[in-house]
Parts: C-alpha cells; structure tokens; sequence
C-alpha cells in the first residue's frame, strides 16, 4: 500500500467516528472534554457553532453518531453522545459573551428564508452576523416547525424550544408569522437576493383501503393530528386506539395517546419488529409505557358500521428472505385478524408536497415531488433558490436540517457575492497539535475508562402518564454526566507516526492492547488486512501505512479498535509516536464562538511544507 | 515506562488457545523498564510462545537474579510463581527448583552481567548438570540497572555512550555453552519475534537444557553510534542460519522445501520441531562445526542466529542422577519415611 496521506483533512476526520457520522459534523471528543472539566458554556458553543439546537438536540436527536462511536466496536454501547449534549445545556451558564456580533450596518443583500423550521433558523443564524437582512415567512404563530408541531412535549418541552429558537430570532430576524405562503412567483416578486425553501416535507400519507372514505370521522393522519395536540385543539383522546405504523411518529402517536386518556392503545406495523423505521430507544420507551407493538400485521380494511368504526382487519404474514437476501412479507395462510378499534392514527410517512411552488418558474422537480439540487451547494435549478432540511431531500430530522442549513448558507453567502458556488467554496482543514505536556503527561485523560453505559434516569410513569407536558427523561445530573463522560476514547487526539524516528524496537506492538499495530512486510491492501497482529476486518475502517523504515518493512496501524489511550506513544523511546490533537475545519460561514485551541504541526524530524488544507 | 497499566479490554478477535485462554491472559504486571528496552519485547515473546503452545499461566516458575533483564518476570506469566533471586545465582536456585518440583515449566531470566560477570560459575554449571529448563539471556553489553557499565560479553572496541572504547574481549555465552554440553543453544534478537517466538516454543518443549542468547539492546545506555548492541547494528550485522519452527500437529504442515532445506525432529510429545536451513554450509547437530562457524562469523564482524545447535536425543539432571521427577510435595509420609525395614536393609548395604 502507497503510506498514508495523513495531512488530507478526511483521514483524521474519519477516525473521529462520531463526528464524521454526524451530518453536521459535530466535534464530539471536544465537546465531552469540556463536559469533563465541567466547562459545559464551552460546550454548549462548542454544539451550538455546529448544530445550532444542543438542548433540543440533546433531547430529540436521531443520533446517527451512535451506532458509529468507536465502542460499539471495542465493548459494545456507544457513549451516551446526545444525552452528554443536554448535560452541556442543561448545565450551562451565560452564554450572552459567546454569541456572535450581529452588524448594526447590513451589507445591502435581503434574504427569504420560507418556513421557520430548523433549516431556515440555521440559515439565518448563519448569514446574519454576516450583515444580511434576513426574513423569515411561516404560517404558524411562532418558530420551530415540526418541532414545535410534531415533537411531544414530554419529549421536549417547550421552555427549551422557545430558548433556542428565540436565541436565533433574536438576533435580529425580520419575522413574518402567520404568513401563508400560496405562491412562489409573488415570493420572487419581492425581489430578495435570494430564498431558501425550509417549509418541510408537510403531508402525511393516506392509507386506501376499504372503509377509509365511510369511517373517515374516526381516523386520522398522524402527525395532523399531533400537531393539534401540540396546539391544544386536541386534549382527549377516547376509546380504544390503534396506531398504523414502525416509525418514530408511530411512538409519539401511541406515546401520546397513552396520555390522553385512550382506553387501550396498540401499535400494528405490517413488516417486522427489527426492521421498524423508528429508533430502538423509541421503540423501548413505547413498550416501557405498556403499550405493544404488534408486528407482521397488513391492514386489509376498516370495518365499520354505517361510518361507526369498529376496528380493523389485517392479514398475517411473516418476513422470508428472498434470493437477493432482501426481507419480503408472505402471508402465512393464517385467518385475517380482527381488532376492535374507536379511533386510528395513520403514521405510516410523509411525503414533500409544494403545491404553492408555480412549475414554471424554472425550479424543477422530480417524480417524487422532491427538488433537483446539487447534493453539495443544495442551489436549485433556478440560480437564487435554494433548499434545505425536509424539503430537499424528503423527510429526515432536526441535524440533517441544521447540516445543510450551513451548506446553503455558505452557498447563499457566495451567490450574493457573485462567486462561484463550487470552485469558491471554502475547503476541509486539519490543524494538528501534540498534545504532549512532558513526561507520561498528556492535554487530555488517556487513560482507558472500562465502565459501561450509564442509564438515563426517567420520572416515574405514573407521573408521566398523566400530564402530556411532563418531560419523561430526567437527563443526566451533574456526576452521571461526569462519568459518562469519562467513557469517551478521544478518537480526535490522533495517533501520528514519523517513520524517521522509528527504531522498530516494538516497544508500541507490545504496549498496544488492541493489536492495533503491526510491522510488516508491504503488501496489497487484501494481503495486509490479513496478515496483521489482529485481522482488519472492518473495511470500513483504514489501514494507517507508513514509508518503508530501515529495515524496509512498513508500520501498518489499523484504526479499527484504537482506544486513543497513548500507550503506543508513551512506550516509544523517540518519539516516533505522538499522540495529536486533530481539529478538523469544517466549512462554515460563522465564526467560531470559542477560540478554537491554535493547532500547530508537530511532527518532529519532518519538514514538510504541504498545506494544511485540502479541498474534498 | 508508563505510568498508565495496559487496560484489560483487548481486540474482540483476539484468538483462544486450546485452554480456551487469549493471548493476554499470559501477560504480567505494568513494565517499570525504560519505554523501547529490548527486554520488553523479549517478556511480550515469552508471553507469546507460552500462549501459542496452550501451557497453562499458572504453571510456570520463573527465576531470575538482578538486571534490569532479571526484573522482567514481573512483566510476564502474572498468575505463575517466581524467584527474584540473589546477583547471579539464578542457576542456583533454577537448580533447587527443578529438583523440588520438575512439572513446573522453568524459565530463568537472566543479564549479560548477571550470568557472564558475577555469575559466570554458577552459569557454567547449570549448563553442565543439564536442568530442564528455558535460560535466557537477555544481552546488552553492559549493566542497564546500574546506569552502563561495560558488561563481560562487551566486544572489544565497541565504545560507550560517551565514546570510550572498551579494552576487553567479549564473553560468547552460546560458545560457552556449546563447549559446556548445552543440548539446545540458540541465539535471537529482542527485534525478531518472527524469529524469537519459535525458538523460545522450540525450547520450552525441548527435554533438556536450553539456552537462548537474546541481543536485546539497552536505550538508555547502550543504542548509540558505536555500539555493537544496538538495534541499528544487530540489524546490518545479523546473519541467520537456521529458523525453527515447532509444528504441534503433523497434519499442519503444508509448505515445501527443497530436499536438504529443511529437517524435521520429532519431540517427545509427538510434536514436530521444523528446522529451515537459511545457510546451506551449516548443520545445527554438529557441535564442532555449530563452534568453528559462530567464531569464524564473529571474526567478520557478523552474529549468528537461529538455532544453532540441537541434540534431540536430550537428558536431563533427573535422569542422569535418577531422581524422582515427583514433585517434592507430592511425596507422601509412606514414601519419605519408608520404615524401619527399609533403613535397615539400606544401612545393611554398607556394611
Ligand atoms: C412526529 C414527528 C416526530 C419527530 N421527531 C423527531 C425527533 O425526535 N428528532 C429529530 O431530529 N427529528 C424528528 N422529526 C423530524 C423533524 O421534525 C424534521 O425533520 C425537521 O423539523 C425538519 O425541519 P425543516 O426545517 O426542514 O422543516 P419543518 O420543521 O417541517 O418546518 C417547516 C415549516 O414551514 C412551514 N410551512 C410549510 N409550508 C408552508 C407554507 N406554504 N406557508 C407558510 N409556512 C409553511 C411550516 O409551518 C413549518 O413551520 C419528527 C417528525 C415528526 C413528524
Ligand atoms: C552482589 C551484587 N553485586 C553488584 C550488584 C549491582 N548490580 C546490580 S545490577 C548489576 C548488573 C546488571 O547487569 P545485567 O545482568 O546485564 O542486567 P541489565 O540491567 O543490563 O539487564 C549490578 C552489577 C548487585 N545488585 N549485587
Ligand atoms: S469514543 Fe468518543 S470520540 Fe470516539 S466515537 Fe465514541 S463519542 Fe466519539
Ligand atoms: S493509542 Fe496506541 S496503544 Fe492505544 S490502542 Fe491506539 S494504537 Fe494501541
Ligand atoms: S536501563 Fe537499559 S536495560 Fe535497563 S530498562 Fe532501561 S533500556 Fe532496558
Ligand atoms: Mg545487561
């Protein structure tokens, strides 16, 4: 294999499992250090720069850097990532000096920002201290889209909502509430400079099957019918119900019912219990409330009388792989099942629907209704208009919006200058830094903490199941927290090896724990990962190769299982190993909130001139 | 050293042997020697070796006398029994070991100071009474624990981190033992497991004396410009002879050799040890010629490793003297005090 490029900022990024699986690239190690020195201010900022709604985030997030966190692979429970974020919030102190300066002096561009859900509040924190004039068009009374309107109370209550929604309105955008926007060609009229579509992917989808027309009274969308909740046009809820659908508005619906006074609550999904879209936590919660979830179970038809429901029928069926090893549903020649029912939530998806957007304003769609947009700049076919969250892709979630928020503000920012929106884009960077302070002393706690995963404390249910607005996880306190914390492996202080200091004593293969590392031989990539101190199975992670040493054989590092404890580093006699802070740059049109530490290259014995930016 | 102890958790591949035990349950407490001593590596291949042959951890005795190199049994097989013993008299007490309780694997670590200075006598008679035992040296050419004196196995000319040439001729303990009537000799370096893993297997289950010369370099006192124990030296002077490889079942030998590169020698446990010849002019059964050949490399300035001389047809202490190879605490009161009958006839004996 050719020696490892190390000084592409994507190499070290990688490493840094949560970040790199975050969409919005979060820098977790960082923010859990601060956790751990109880700077939770920092570490809110630190959040906040990168997903703009740590304390609701830090409650709702799908949490895609879970799975991803490296001890999933060296024990088995990834560290509590979200729930450490709402430590930061809920501990955190006055963040007033942090916050960026907006420009009394605007810089003469007008920007609309249609709909007020994550995606546009991100868009607009981001190009107001910019000097942008920014205006914020929604139909609702206040900010927040779905989470506002979709997300339970009990899940996130509205005290944390208003706080970061407000602290982005506050800082200066021109709101427009209330606002039905019915057409795009009147929003062009108004001439801004340019407009971001955030009006999410609003309809639930419709179940036709027979009776749905006739018991129309007593069923309904799912999230309508949160929204109505969440807007307490709905308060009770009577009868038996049956929630339709695997998703996570399947678990609010039920969970939601639950406290609304249903007599019996079931949730009926047609395919398996693994392959449910809702998360496993969600899906926990749910049943830890007493509610099943019964599985395998196609609705056939509504059985009604004279437009009374009385409950609905479903097939059996079981999930066998096909050829290609894909599940597929066959019935299971079972007699259809019947179930009594009073009032049905449908939550079985969402769908884009932009009816308001005229088709010939040369914003083109394709046949799923969904936008056609450059994946990176998220700029549409029309030069000015730009997507982002829901709208852009089709349903996703709060990150995903906050992610491409920063993107399309970076696109908006180099629209409005007139550069070009690929060439002119700022590029990733690495700064590296050795975080050695002197003997056996490093910047960060190396040491390997093998405690597992500690559990949220939640309210006790017979509180929680009474009263919609009383928030059921209690969240970590401040010695949970701290613990927690100590079980992150600060996969950001990397290890960087420099071939020239190298003796090949061993001293690093021998410390290693993980059989991380292996002199060899070069070989083919196949050949390596097969031959190393441990086999490198997981090809989803790389091989760290150094130039040939004296003896011509090569140091092989695989990524993999590398607990970042610095072992390696402190038993080389020269050196040869450091362990170094990575700071990956991700692109961004703020400014950080924090002095982000001054990285400078350490790599003794190497005097190398590359740059420390590359361009993706 | 580190200050931080190598955390329990290890890959979750990590191979079982045939105890259903891993690699790192052989391992011992945190090293206090220098980060980079070539004695590190040398505990991590006895660590190794005793994992890949499934002997289990806990019986072992391990026995050293005073080095750095003789503190490193702390550093591996945690769960077994050892000896720090006194400066060079690790044989002494190796000896009394083996003699006390033969069915404890032995391994005696010892320095090139603690067996080729102070201890030399005690070196030579321990080879010479043939124990069943590992002895391994570990070689730096100098006293790591007491901050780098030239050591007796030192080559001559061969200077000190300071630049002071020393005056005397070396030690060669594998000629030693060779003329002593070692029945496996073997030399390796700290940097070779590829080659020091097999060769310390290859004498853990050879029936008799064995003795590996480790060069295992000293950082801290001896890894300079100069030295002739460095890692840097060792590397451009090493001239290989013969690898070993122990096969511990027949069926899983599949590569070939040329007819004449290779030997195989049945041990007595039905394993086979596999002998690769890397120098065609050389025979590791040949005393003499094993003799002749390091001298006449050391003259050129090049160490020999490998395996450099085996007699399969071993003997021990035990069997020369006919003792009991019964552990001494086994031996009941019926045995060690057989009556009145029996002392007389013994005593009749005499008369
Ligand atoms: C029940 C449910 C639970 C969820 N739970 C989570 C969770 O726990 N975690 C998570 O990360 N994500 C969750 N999501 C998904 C998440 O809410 C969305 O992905 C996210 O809100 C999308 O943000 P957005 O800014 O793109 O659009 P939205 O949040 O949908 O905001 C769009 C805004 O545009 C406005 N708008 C739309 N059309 C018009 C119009 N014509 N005129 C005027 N205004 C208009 C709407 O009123 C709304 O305020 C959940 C979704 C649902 C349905
Ligand atoms: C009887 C006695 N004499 C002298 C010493 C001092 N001493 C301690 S270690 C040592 C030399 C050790 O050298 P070596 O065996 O090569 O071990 P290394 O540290 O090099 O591994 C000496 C002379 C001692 N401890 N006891
Ligand atoms: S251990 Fe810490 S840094 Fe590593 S992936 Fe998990 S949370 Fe991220
Ligand atoms: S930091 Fe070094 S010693 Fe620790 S697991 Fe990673 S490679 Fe191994
Ligand atoms: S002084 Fe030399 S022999 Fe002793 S621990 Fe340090 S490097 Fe090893
Ligand atoms: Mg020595």
């Amino acid at each position: 294999m050719k020696p490892t490029n190390i000084l592409d900022p994507n190499y070290f990024h990688k490493v840094v499992d949560c970040q790199w699986a975050c969409p919005a690239h979060t820098p977790v190690p960082e923010y859990i250090r601060l956790i751990a020195q109880r700077r939770y201010t920092e570490a809110y900022m630190l959040n906040w720069d990168s997903n703009v709604f740590p304390g609701i985030l830090g409650r709702t997030c799908d949490r895609p850097c879970e799975p991803a966190c490296r001890r999933v692979r060296t024990e088995e429970k990834p560290v509590a990532i979200c729930r450490l974020k709402r430590v930061a919030a809920d501990h955190k102190g006055d963040i007033q000096h942090y916050l960026p300066q907006v420009p009394e002096k605007k810089n003469g561009k007008r920007v609309a920002l249609l709909g007020a859900g994550p995606a546009s509040l991100a868009v607009a924190r981001d190009l107001l201290p910019m000097g942008y004039e920014v205006h914020i068009f929604d139909r609702e009374k206040a900010g927040g889209g779905m989470m506002r309107s979709q997300i339970p109370a009990f899940r996130l209550p509205q005290t944390v909502l208003n706080e970061e929604v407000d602290l982005v309105l506050d800082m200066g955008v021109d709101v427009h509430f209330e606002y039905e926007i019915d057409s795009m060609r009147d929003m062009l009229d108004k001439e801004f400079d340019a407009y971001f579509v955030g009006t999410g992917a609003p309809r639930g989808r419709n179940l036709e099957i027979p009776g749905r027309e006739e018991s129309g009274k007593h069923i309904s969308i799912g999230i309508d019918w949160l929204s109505s909740v969440a807007f307490e046009h709905i308060d009770k809820i009577a009868g038996k119900v049956i929630v339709l659908g695997g998703g996570n508005t399947a678990m609010d619906c039920c969970r939601t019912s639950r406290r609304l006074g249903a007599e019996s609550v079931h949730v009926v999904v047609r395919s398996g219990f693994d392959v449910m879209k809702a998360s496993d936590w969600e899906k926990e919660d749910a049943m830890a409330e007493g509610i099943p979830i019964i599985n395998n179970r196609p609705p056939l038809e509504f059985v009604h009388d004279n437009g009374k429901l009385k409950g609905i029928l479903f097939q059996c069926v079981e999930q066998v792989e096909d050829e290609n090893g894909r599940l597929k549903s066959v019935p299971t020649g079972e007699p259809d099942v019947f179930m009594e029912a009073d009032h049905v939530l449908m939550a079985i998806g969402q769908e884009n629907y932009c009816p308001w957007i005229e088709r010939d304003l040369g914003i083109e769609f394709d046949r799923w209704d969904c936008p056609i947009l450059n994946t990176e700049t998220l700029q549409s076919t029309r030069d000015n208009v730009f997507f982002g969250g829901d709208s852009a892709f089709g349903p996703e979630n709060i990150i995903q919006a906050s992610a491409h928020a920063h993107q399309a503000a970076i696109s908006i920012d180099l629209f409005c200058s007139g550069k070009d929106l690929l060439k002119d884009r700022p590029a990733y960077g690495l700064r590296l830094r050795s975080s050695k302070m002197g003997m056996h002393e490093w910047a960060y706690d190396s040491e390997y903490d093998g405690s597992v995963r500690h559990l949220v404390p939640h309210v006790d249910p017979s509180i929680t199941l009474k009263d919609i607005k009383v928030e059921v996880e209690l969240g970590f306190d401040e010695k949970l927290g701290l613990k927690e914390a100590q079980r992150c492996l600060n996969c950001d202080v990397q290890t960087v090896f420099t071939e020239q200091l190298c003796i090949e004593c061993d001293a690093c293969v021998d410390i290693c724990p993980m059989d991380c590392i292996t002199f060899t031989p070069n070989a083919e990539e196949e050949v390596l990962r097969t031959t190393l101190m441990a086999s490198a199975d997981n090809v989803e992670q790389d091989l760290y190769v150094s130039a040939p040493l004296a003896t011509e054989r090569v140091m092989v590092k695989d990524e993999d299982v590398c607990l970042h404890c610095g072992l390696c580093a402190e038993r080389c006699p020269t050196n040869a190993w450091d362990m170094q802070t990575s700071i990956i740059n991700i692109p961004s049109l703020a400014e950080p909130s924090l002095p982000r530490a001054r990285g400078v290259q350490i790599m003794p014995g190497k005097n190398d001139s590359t740059p420390r930016t590359a361009k993706l | 050293m580190t200050f931080v102890s190598k955390p329990a958790v290890h890959h979750p591949k990590l191979k079982l042997n045939e105890l259903g035990l891993n690699r790192r349950d052989y391992e011992g407490s945190l090293s206090t020697l220098c980060a980079g001593c070539g004695h590190d590596s040398v505990s991590a291949a006895i660590t190794l070796a005793c994992s890949e042959l499934s002997l289990p951890p806990h019986r072992f005795a391990k026995i050293s006398g005073i080095g750095c190199s003789s503190k490193t049994p702390s550093y591996f097989l945690g769960k077994s029994h050892g000896f720090n013993s006194v400066h060079g008299r690790m044989p002494s007490v190796a000896t009394g070991t083996n003699l006390a309780n033969s069915s404890l694997h032995l391994i005696g670590v010892s320095g090139d100071g603690d067996s080729a200075s102070i201890g030399l006598g005690q070196f030579a008679h321990i080879v010479r009474r043939r124990i069943n035992m590992l002895y391994i040296v570990d070689n730096n050419g100098t006293y790591g624990l007491t901050k780098g004196q030239f050591s007796a196995t030192n080559d001559q000319g061969s200077t000190s981190k300071k630049g002071v040439p020393n005056l005397y001729a070396p030690i060669d303990l594998v000629s030693m033992a060779l003329q002593l009537g070692a029945t496996f000799v073997a030399r390796s370096f700290s940097g070779d497991k590829a080659q020091l893993v097999p060769l310390i297997k290859a004498a853990l289950m050879h029936p008799g004396f064995a003795f590996i010369d480790v060069i295992s370099p000293c950082v801290a006192f001896n890894n300079h410009e100069g030295s002739t124990k460095s890692y840097g030296y060792v590397r451009d002077h090493d001239s290989q002879v013969v690898a070993a490889d122990l096969v511990m079942h027949r069926d899983e030998i599949t590569a070939d050799y040329a007819p004449g590169e290779r030997e195989d020698i049945t041990m007595p446990d039905g394993s086979c040890l596999r002998l690769r010849k890397l120098s065609a002019d050389y025979d590791p059964r040949d005393r003499l010629l094993a003799s002749n050949y390091i001298m006449q490399k050391a003259a050129i300035g090049e160490i020999v490793t490998g395996l450099l001389y085996i007699d399969p047809a071993a003997s021990d202490c035990h069997t020369i003297m006919n003792t009991t190879t019964q552990p001494l605490s086994e031996l009941d009161e019926s045995v060690l005090c057989p009556g009145a009958t029996v002392l007389s006839e013994i005593n009749s004996s005499f008369r």
